[in-house]
């Protein structure tokens, strides 16, 4: 197996809704390892791209790689090869949290051994017997986190995984996204409307707005263009005139 | 790691069941709701002996004369028991059940009110030589009250009790209300859970994303359908049991035909309404136009398919089409096994229709799904 250099490879993607165009041509390579943050104010385009990538969606032109791999072709390795959470989804109500485990786990032929080692991981253990019903939303985001990891993913795509969260169990699923990286080298592109979040966690930010890259690089490369600003929010108001989340 | 309960497809099944069992309502409107409507409908229509005739009395008189006496309410209180107002007459047939007729003297205002709440089905017209009888032809209880008292007028009190060993009665099983009913609730309740359970908790998934969630997996897709499918049959099977449970210990209604072909339909009308409850939920996300879509295929099949009542009261001419809607062949089928005793020679056709039905909604519903 010829393994690519980059893990995710997207090159002159563009994508269509009716009228709106949600990403106009866009070019975006990730290292092994590597963890990059998409930031953008709404209507971005972060998830369209990120769901592109998933293969929920399609490209209207330009390819998709992932680890020298395209959906069209390789649709079940590249399955096993992912890990994600989408913005919204809601689990099923009348489950518990362990019986929604078990039900993804099965989907990779994983047993129950798995979903307990996932569940000290994510500690959501108190909440095994829940039903997904009562739980609260950080809980459920910490379920769709957990699910996200159950294949040990090469690659893990999470769209806003944070959004709602207080800031301490922001901060603990960082040191869980951190500790995939220093321990099994995962790679992971995040969507997010926190700075702190892209500077704590991301080696690398991009910053999309109207289906574009406005630019990319670490936070000091970024704060650097367009002559020094102070902040992200700052940066951003320079390159498109309104305020990175509103 | 190879064991049964780790595959996908038995896992998905669990869910899918869990997901059945554990809302309260499913068990209110698939379990307790057909046997309530089999108990109530079985008894009102069942309803042995006793015929209750309600009839008011207008008195027409010249008010010239200083004590007119009109003809019935002179009979009635000759021959009548009077309380108030009102002339009760019971007449006795162990034959065909005793007939109890109520004769309530009234105003010509109040009569007609009373005949709108229902509380009479005839009004009585009585004159110095004799009874005007106004009632709605159509109805068919005003019809014997009209009856039953032009009867007792014209003959007197014998003759609903004479002449007993002319009739025969028909209280086999299998010609009663309750066995035209059972096999229709039967077919309907598969009908309404396949296409409330199925499609409606398809539309839900899609519009919650987590169909799309679950297919951004290994999950193969038709294990998913099929997971949902089989956790509904179970459901449906467990339904039926305990409905023809309740019928056959209650109202002694019984299977004439063949067991086997009976369960050989019960497979296919699950799989007819398996296969277009997936394709009514192929594409939408949107759970009110699902809910339109539902109730535009479910309740002209109600109405038409003859589950409570005969069909054959529609116009000729739409009887062929009401024969062909999958709830009118399987409802049909059911009651010829029940009551005409018919196996598998007679209902093969209807089976292979209903199945073929199923599977073709099925491919197609696959062909366009919208699992994003
Ligand atoms: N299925 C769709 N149909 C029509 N338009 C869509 C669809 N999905 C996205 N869009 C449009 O595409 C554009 C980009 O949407 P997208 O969801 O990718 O933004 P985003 O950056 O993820 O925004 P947010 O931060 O609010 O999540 C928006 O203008 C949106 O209205
Ligand atoms: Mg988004």
């Amino acid at each position: 197996m010829s393994e690519s250099e980059y893990i995710v490879e997207v090159r002159q993607v563009r994508k269509s809704f009716k009228e709106v165009q949600a990403v106009k041509g866009v070019n975006l390579k990730i290292k092994h390892g590597e963890f990059v943050a998409l930031l953008g104010p709404n209507g971005a385009g972060k998830t369209t791209l990120v769901e592109m990538i998933e293969g929920i969606q399609h490209p209207d032109q330009g390819e998709i790689f992932i680890a020298g791999k395209q959906w069209k072709h390789h649709q079940h390795e590249l399955h096993q090869m992912i890990g994600l959470s989408l913005q919204e989804t809601r689990f099923m109500d009348k489950l518990t949290a362990f019986e929604t485990m078990r039900l993804f786990a099965s989907f990779y032929k994983l047993d129950s051994d798995r979903v307990n080692e996932v569940f000290a991981l994510i500690g959501l253990e108190e909440k095994k017997k829940a039903y997904v019903d009562n739980l609260s939303g950080g809980q459920r985001q910490r379920l769709a986190l957990g699910v996200a990891l159950l294949n040990k993913p090469k690659i893990l795509l999470l769209d806003e995984p944070t959004t709602g969260l207080d800031p301490n169990a922001r901060r603990e699923i960082w040191n869980i996204l951190l500790d995939l990286k220093k321990n099994h080298n995962t790679s992971l592109v995040l969507t997010s409307h926190y700075m702190e979040e892209a500077e704590y966690l991301c080696d690398r930010i991009v910053i999309m707005d109207q289906g574009n890259i406005l630019g990319e690089g670490t936070l000091q490369e970024i704060l650097a263009m367009g002559g020094g600003h102070r902040s992200l929010d700052e940066l951003f108001i320079s390159l498109t005139g309104r305020h990175l989340y509103e | 790691m190879n064991k049964i309960t780790n595959h996908q497809l038995y896992r998905l099944i669990v869910a899918h069941f869990a997901e059945i069992i554990r809302e309260p309502s499913v068990i209110f409107w698939g379990v307790v709701f057909p046997i309530l409507m089999a108990w109530g409908l079985g008894i009102a229509f069942t309803q042995k002996g006793g015929v209750q005739a309600k009839l008011a009395v207008v008195r027409k008189i010249d008010l010239t004369s200083p004590n007119p006496e009109t003809k019935l309410i002179s009979w009635l209180n000759a021959n009548a028991q009077k309380k108030d107002s009102a002339y009760t007459i019971t007449l006795k047939n162990e034959k065909i059940g005793d007939a109890t007729l109520s004769f309530f003297e009234t105003t010509s205002s109040n009569a007609f009110t009373l005949l709108k709440k229902g509380k009479v089905s005839v009004i009585i017209e009585d004159k110095l030589n004799g009874s005007n009888y106004r009632f709605d032809p159509a109805n068919a209880e005003a019809k014997a009250a009209y009856h039953l008292a032009a009867d007792l007028e014209a003959h007197g009190l014998l003759s609903y009790t004479e002449n007993q060993s002319q009739i025969e009665p028909l209280t086999l099983s299998g010609t009663r209300y309750v066995d035209f009913l059972i096999p229709g609730l039967l077919a309907m309740g598969i009908m309404m859970a396949c296409s409330w359970g199925i499609s409606y908790t398809i539309i839900d998934r899609r519009s919650k994303k987590l169909l799309r969630r679950m297919v951004a997996t290994p999950m193969k897709k038709s294990n998913l359908l099929l997971a949902l499918i089989t956790a509904r049959f179970t459901m449906n099977l467990a339904e039926a049991i305990l409905l023809f449970l309740f019928s056959w210990l209650y109202f002694g209604v019984k299977v004439q035909g063949s067991w086997c072909a009976l369960i050989i339909l019960f497979i296919a009308a699950n799989i007819a309404f398996s296969g277009i409850a997936i394709l009514i939920s192929s594409r939408t996300a949107n759970t009110e136009v699902g809910n339109g879509m539902i109730n535009a295929i479910v309740t002209p099949m109600m109405v038409v398919s003859g589950v409570f009542f005969s069909y054959h009261n529609f116009p000729d001419w739409v009887i062929p089409a009401i024969q062909y809607l999958p709830l009118t062949m399987i409802t049909d089928s059911f009651r010829s096994i029940f009551n005409e005793g018919a196996g598998f020679m007679e209902v093969w056709r209807e089976a292979l229709v209903l199945t073929t039905t199923g599977v073709l909604s099925f491919v197609i519903g696959l062909k366009i799904f919208k699992w994003y």
